[in-house]
């Protein structure tokens, strides 16, 4: 296995959720996107960990943070979510223009 | 190491059916017109990645990102999805009609990190990996260099849980907080 096969896969996740991101209004489809990047950068640390072998498995470790992290926002961001559509009944991007000058 | 020797080897076949599986999965999450389909279709491309972590020896993230991923972030998702009752029909305006330029965007993205990862690790292998990462490592790193940042995290969890109950919370109207008050 080299190395690089599993650095593309995750660049081409990454790209694919940077374009979610920018192209649905949707807020939970964006918070979707954004749970694909990281899930990219999750297989980086995991590949960079099986070339280095560290003593202390430290990519996996970090792997592990940046997954409850990823947890932490989702509660959040859905809790925000409800509170914006509680108010406004929609959970479109682009009707939410409140703070736009 | 020429092509013919990597697509000898069997665990890159299992690579190229998971790979392709986990970046069609992707890109059905940034299209599909059906927003349940694009959360089950998460599902599908974060399955994809704990097999490539079975595949790198990382056993026990594998599992955790069935557990924490699969089983709970999902089903907040679709809890979330029925919740804003957002549309499940056909399309009904999800997308932003201008596609062109994000499209363009993690285009060179991925151009730009695949140019760089190419240039740097051109011929970097993953050696035979041999028997997976014990959870008696990684708990060991966890609880002793990586205590404090342990520690953080967790609190960053508990803030977590109490914003999420704050601001989800329905604010009592003053009527009905006179009649909490007198019971």
């Amino acid at each position: 296995m080299l190395l690089n096969q599993f650095l593309i896969l995750a660049a081409a996740m990454f790209s694919l959720g940077i374009y979610g991101l920018l192209v649905r209004r949707n807020i939970v489809l964006i918070l979707l996107s954004v749970e694909l990047m990281l899930a990219a950068v999750n297989i980086n640390l995991i590949a960079f960990e099986a070339v280095l072998r560290t003593s202390e498995a430290i990519g996996q470790v970090f792997a592990v943070f940046v997954i409850t992290v990823a947890a932490a926002e989702v509660g959040i961001g859905l809790a925000i979510v409800l509170m914006i559509f509680r108010n406004r009944k929609s959970a479109n991007v682009d009707e939410l223009d409140l703070m736009r000058w | 190491m020429s092509f013919a020797d990597w697509i000898g080897a069997p665990v890159n076949w299992v690579f190229l059916v998971v790979g392709f599986l986990t970046l069609l999965s992707a890109l059905k999450v940034v299209t599909a017109k059906n927003v349940v389909h694009a959360a089950l279709f998460l599902v599908a491309a974060l399955g994809g990645t704990a097999v490539l972590f079975l595949m790198l020896s990382a056993e026990f993230v594998a599992w955790v990102v069935v557990l924490v991923y699969i089983g709970a972030v999902l089903v907040l998702f679709l809890f979330g999805i029925m919740i804003t009752r957002a549309p499940t029909g056909k399309d009904v305006g999800l997308d932003s009609p201008n596609k062109l330029l994000p499209a363009l965007l993690s285009g060179a993205t991925f151009l730009l990190l695949g140019w760089a990862s190419l240039d740097a690790f051109g011929s970097t292998e993953i050696a035979d990996l041999g028997e997976a990462t014990s959870t008696e490592v990684l708990g060991l790193a966890l609880l002793g260099r990586f205590v404090i940042p342990f520690e953080v995290v967790s609190f960053i969890l508990l803030a977590a849980l109490i914003g999420g109950v704050t601001i989800a919370r329905r604010d009592l109207s003053p009527l009905e907080e006179e009649e909490r008050g007198a019971v």
